[in-house]
Parts: structure tokens; C-alpha cells; sequence
């Protein structure tokens, strides 16, 4: 038994590739469900009606999927340049760090000035944090996936030492948060009364950004020469590290975007539990994407309807919500066999 | 000066190597997995699971060595999975590692909720107990800190001499070193480089699962989610410090400790700094400990390359 590359991949393949990874990770999850003492079928239904079947719900997706999107696409271009960028945990509370210290009163500016400060200063200081590991690897030749897995529980102790120290709300009952950011820095919900906001269309114009940037620029063609053969893209002329220096910047920047969005746009504060692992899951997006950044966007609503809806179904039927990321980290691991096949083909011999 | 005492108490590396232990077991399930070629970013979760194995069966009345079998079993079937992904299929070692962490971990908290629905605190078992080796627990300063510790503990620093016995001694070390070298050599020698490498990786495996199963069994004796709390990632940071050779890890692992074991001292001592830059020191020292290391670190040749029969 063997793999052979394929010459050419039917549309067939193409299809049915996905469709495989997604049937075998529900039967994964059905069978754990079974076991847990529930009906499969009634739960996936409370799922799906969760998720997806009601206004609220469907909202409530959306607004979940607004962090995805960003740390998605903080994962999807870094990995296509092959930086493994595991640290868009820390990122994101690099962003959110940013909101709390200027939107809480820093400034008192008027909103469309005050709320591109934030985004932008957000973005600066998560693209800061992956700027290091990245010279550290073009520099030292440290590998940046421990790098920026250390970071990430270095920066939460940070945010911590800050919500006790210089940034806790003297109003806080104690509570290991920061003050209220300004009206002035809220993100407009996008219909009132609901809790979605513009973050969830900043993020859909990042993806779009993301995908001009890929597919109609000079550093996008550069991005991805390095990470299909760093020494191909050297020998042709690419300044490789520059290129990398490129990536981190945007890509820590985009996972920062997450966190200052949901202060200003969701939570108004900043808290220690402000991202139940958003930077991770992005990870997850990136790759049911494929790395395609409008694939990102489908792949977080995706996510977060799974996340949102085993929600739902746990209050109900009882099942543990943790099946939801159960079944998000099968379909990451069935959804990179379902794509290899869609490269290569099984030889019997 | 109550700072530098702290350094010649037999209690901070009593400590110390306490807190090295898991880190032994992981850093050389690591190393073992590198030695063949194969980075292993699975750890976190699968010290996770061994973590929760071990103690779940000693809860659900187990022995507590037969919790120790459990974990290994469950960290080499996590192994397994891994290296099925990444050996024959040639898939993406950090995407998998990442997703067999992701699914781990994830797995771990489901199995203990549906298992333990009620419960409110988690359920506490009778871990092991320290162990005094006759004799020589009572050498000053040198017993207390290294012979009075749990039977994990010796089994962490066995562990050490029998896989640096294995690889450096036995002609399936030299297999195992090989293949994460140069995978054709091996293959041109009649061996199976691809069961070669899911034996190693499921070994590694089984070891880190021990350093999980040492927190609930030795350290603690319940079981918290997020109780590896990155050890797992700074195993991997031990593996290159200890330029993938069992004997520096193990002194790689030994001197992080005791650096972590020393902060814990000092923040009793230092006021006026925050708890948590104490915490972060350990992360940080990984960090510099890798940047110190990298520019003369000995990669294994084919770490990462999947390697194909007959492919170039």
C-alpha cells in the first residue's frame, strides 16, 4: 500500500473528500453520545436548532464566529508562508490589552476617530508579539512553534498581573477586570437590541483584504513562494526573511483584531476569560479552510454554530458541551487526510 | 541573603525534583519521538489523558500501578494515532500534533464529565507516597532530596538510564537514531522504517502519558482541567536545551525545576512584585534556554520529513 501523487484530481474527489471528513467525525461524535446515555440524532437535532434555528440563535453564531474569523485568518496566512503561528491566544490579548489601556478613558475622543485608534493600536501590539518569535526564528533559528506557545502563558500571567494591578476596576467587587471601555469606543451592534456588531463585518473585510492581498499582490505571491520552498523562493531572489518579517506582522495583527473586537464590540471589558480559546480554534478554522481566507469565514460560522449549538443542546439534553470541541478537533484531523487524498491517490501493492 | 540560603536547603531540591519528574518522563517521550524523525506536538493532550487515565482508574478502584499501566496504554494509543497520521500518510507533523492535542484534551473533559456528572470538587484518591530507600535517605542533605521521594520519581530517573541504554547501547537505538537521520540508510538495512517510527512514536508517547499520570498520582491527587498548564510545550523546549541527549535533558529538567521550585521560595520572600512575573519566569527561561541552544542544536537530520520509499 501506497500513496501515489495524483496527476489530476476529479471534481468528484473534491467533494466527496470533505464530505467523508465531516460524515466520519459525526459518527465519531454519535457514537461518544451514545455512550454518554443520549440519542444521537435528538442531540445533533438540538444542535443544529441551537446553532441555527432561530433568529437568536443564528445571531448568537455569528457573533461567535466574529473571533474565529480574525484568529482564522491570523492562522491561515501565517501557515501558508509556513510560520507556525501558535500564539494567536496571546495575540488576541495583546489586542484586547491595547482596548482596555485606551478605550477605558485614555482617550476621549469622539467614536470615528477613537474606535480605528483602537483597532489599529490592537493590531500593532499583537503584531509586535509575533514580531519576536519570528526574528528569534530568522535570527537565532529558534523554532517558533514552542516560542509562541510559551508566549501565550506568559501573556495571559501579563493580563492577569494588569486586571490585578494597573488596569483592575477600583468598582469591580474586587473581580479581576478591567473598567468599562467609553461609549465613544463601542463598535455599533449591526441591529439593535441584538449582540452582533460591526466586528463581524470588519472581520468579512479583513478576509476579503486577505484574499487582495493573496491572490493580487506582489507579497502575497511572495508569501506563498516561501512557504511552498523557502530555498526555491531565496534562489529566485525573495529576501525570505523579509517576507517573514511581512507574515508575522499581519498575521499577529489580524489574531489581535479578535480581541480588540470583542472588548469594544461584545464585552465592554477586559476579562481573564475573555477568549475560551479563540486563538486555538483558529488554528481549527485555518485549516477546514484550507487557507483560503473566504473559506475562513465559512469554516468560523462553521465552528462557531458547533460551539454555540452543543451549548444549547448541553442545557437541554444534558450531553457535556465539550463534545462540540471533541468533534472541532476530529474534523481538523479528518478534514488533513480528506485534503491529502485529494493529492494523492491509495496504490494497492 | 535569605535569597541565596535558599539555594543550599535540601527541601528546594527536594522540590526540585519533584517537579522535574513529569517533565523527565515527558521531555524524553519527546526526545524519543524526535530521535526517530518525528515531532510530537500531541504532548500537551496526551499528558492530559495520561493524567486523567491514571487517576480515573485508581478512582474507579484500581491499583495505583495498574493506573500507571492504563496511562501508558492510553498515551501509546494517542501516539499511535498520531504517528498513523504523520508517518505513512505524511501529513503536516505540527497541524496533526496541534489537532491530536486539541482532541485530547477535548476528549479528557468530556469522558470526565459524562463519567463524574455530579461531582462539584473534584474526587480525590490516596496518590503515592514518598518512598525513603534504606540507607541512603539518611545521607545528609543528598537523602532527603533525592531518596525520599515517590516510586514515580525513581521510575522517572530508571526511565533516563534505560533509554539512553536503548539507544546508545542496542541495535534498535541505532535504528531508532538512525531513522531520524537518515531514513533510507534504514530502509537500505532491511528495516521497516515506517513501523520503526509509530513503535518509537507510541513509546515517546507512553512516557509522556506518565509525566501526566505523576500530577494526579504523586503530585495531586485529584484531577483539574488545565492541569498540565504547558508543561507539555516546555518539555519540547527541554528536548532541544538538552541538544536531544537523555542525559542533559535530564539536567535540563533538573535545573528548570529547581529554578521553578526557587521562584516559588522567593515570592515569599521579595514583596512589592506581583505573583505573576515569578510564574512567568519559567516560560521565559525556556524561552532563552532555546535561544541559547538553537544556533549549535543538533536537529535530527529528518525530523519533520516524511520520508516515502523510493521517493527523492
Amino acid at each position: 500500500m501506497r500513496l501515489e501523487p495524483r496527476v489530476e484530481t476529479p471534481w468528484t474527489i473534491w467533494v466527496a473528500a470533505p464530505l467523508a471528513a465531516v460524515a466520519v467525525s459525526l459518527v465519531l461524535a454519535a457514537l461518544l453520545v451514545l455512550w454518554s446515555g443520549a440519542a444521537p440524532f435528538s442531540v445533533f437535532g438540538l444542535v443544529i436548532k441551537g446553532a441555527v434555528g432561530s433568529q437568536f440563535a443564528l445571531f448568537e453564531t455569528l457573533t461567535r464566529a466574529t473571533p474565529l474569523i480574525f484568529t482564522g485568518l491570523a492562522a491561515a496566512v501565517a501557515f501558508r508562508a509556513r510560520l507556525w503561528n501558535i500564539g494567536a491566544e496571546a495575540q488576541l490579548y495583546g489586542g484586547a490589552v491595547m482596548a482596555a489601556l485606551l478605550g477605558t478613558g485614555l482617550l476621549p475622543l469622539p467614536a470615528p476617530i477613537l474606535v480605528p485608534i483602537l483597532l489599529i493600536a490592537g493590531a500593532i501590539a499583537g503584531a509586535l508579539l509575533l514580531l519576536g518569535p519570528t526574528l528569534m526564528k530568522t535570527r537565532f533559528g529558534v523554532d517558533e512553534v514552542v516560542t509562541t506557545l510559551l508566549l501565550n502563558f506568559i501573556i495571559l500571567l501579563f493580563v492577569s498581573f494588569l486586571l490585578e494591578g494597573p488596569l483592575k476596576d477600583p468598582m469591580g467587587m474586587g473581580w479581576p477586570q478591567s473598567k468599562k471601555v467609553i461609549d465613544a469606543a463601542h463598535l455599533p451592534k449591526l441591529i439593535q437590541g441584538k449582540r452582533l456588531h460591526l466586528g463581524f463585518l470588519i472581520a468579512c473585510a479583513m478576509a476579503c483584504v486577505v484574499w487582495f492581498i493573496n491572490t493580487k499582490t506582489i507579497h502575497g505571491y511572495e508569501m506563498k513562494a516561501v512557504g511552498f520552498n523557502a530555498r526555491a523562493a531565496r534562489f529566485a531572489g525573495m529576501k525570505v526573511d523579509r517576507v517573514m518579517v511581512k507574515v508575522a506582522l499581519l498575521s499577529g495583527g489580524l489574531a489581535a483584531l479578535a480581541g480588540v473586537s470583542e472588548v469594544i464590540g461584545l464585552k465592554g471589558n477586559l476579562t481573564l476569560d475573555l477568549s475560551p480559546g479563540f486563538g486555538y480554534a483558529g488554528i481549527v478554522v485555518a485549516m477546514l479552510a484550507m487557507l483560503h481566507p473566504l473559506g475562513v469565514v465559512a469554516a468560523s460560522i462553521f465552528v462557531a454554530a458547533m460551539f454555540v449549538g452543543a451549548d444549547a443542546m448541553s442545557r437541554q439534553a444534558g450531553v457535556p458541551n465539550y463534545i462540540a470541541h471533541v468533534m472541532v478537533a476530529t474534523a481538523l484531523l479528518t478534514m488533513v487526510v480528506a485534503m491529502l487524498f485529494t493529492r494523492f491517490k491509495l496504490k494497492w501493492r | 541573603m535569605e535569597a541565596i540560603e535558599i539555594i543550599f536547603t535540601a527541601s528546594l531540591w527536594a522540590a526540585a525534583i519533584r517537579i522535574a519528574s513529569p517533565l523527565i518522563f515527558a521531555t524524553l517521550g519527546e526526545l524519543i519521538c524526535e530521535r526517530a524523525g518525528v515531532l510530537n506536538l500531541g504532548i500537551e493532550g496526551i499528558m492530559t489523558v495520561g493524567a486523567f487515565a491514571g487517576w480515573f482508574t485508581v478512582y474507579l478502584g484500581g491499583d495505583l500501578w495498574t493506573g500507571i499501566v492504563v496511562a501508558a496504554l492510553a498515551g501509546a494509543m494517542f501516539g499511535l494515532l498520531h504517528a498513523l497520521l504523520v508517518v505513512p500518510l505524511g501529513l503536516s507533523q505540527h497541524v496533526t500534533g496541534i489537532g491530536i492535542t486539541l482532541l485530547a484534551t477535548s476528549l479528557t473533559s468530556y469522558v470526565y464529565r459524562v463519567s463524574l456528572p455530579e461531582v462539584t470538587s473534584p474526587p480525590k484518591i490516596e496518590p503515592f507516597q514518598p518512598l525513603p530507600i534504606p540507607g541512603l535517605s539518611d545521607i545528609p542533605f543528598i537523602g532527603e532530596a533525592l531518596f525520599n521521594q515517590t516510586p514515580l520519581t525513581y521510575l522517572a530517573f530508571l526511565a533516563v538510564a534505560l533509554v539512553a541504554y536503548v539507544l546508545y547501547r542496542t541495535p534498535l537505538g541505532l535504528a531508532v537514531r538512525m531513522v531520524g537521520e537518515n531514513p533510507a540508510a534504514v530502509e537500505a538495512q532491511g528495516i521497516d522504517v515506517t513501523l520503526l517510527r509509530i513503535g518509537a512514536v507510541m513509546a515517546g508517547s507512553a512516557l509522556m502519558a506518565l509525566g501526566g499520570a505523576f500530577l494526579t498520582m504523586s503530585a495531586f491527587n485529584s484531577f483539574y482541567f488545565d492541569m498540565v498548564n504547558g508543561r507539555g510545550w516546555i518539555a519540547i523546549a527541554l528536548v532541544v536545551f538538552g541538544s536531544w541527549r537523555p542525559g542533559k535533558a535530564l539536567l535540563g529538567a533538573i535545573l528548570f525545576a529547581a529554578f521553578d521550585a526557587y521562584q516559588l521560595r522567593l515570592q515569599q520572600i521579595v514583596a512589592g512584585v506581583p505573583y505573576q512575573f515569578f510564574l512567568m519566569l519559567p516560560y521565559i527561561l525556556s524561552i532563552l534556554a532555546l535561544i541559547t541552544m538553537a544556533r549549535r542544536a543538533g536537529y535530527p537530520r529528518a525530523l519533520m520529513i516524511p520520508y516515502r520509499k523510493g521517493e527523492r
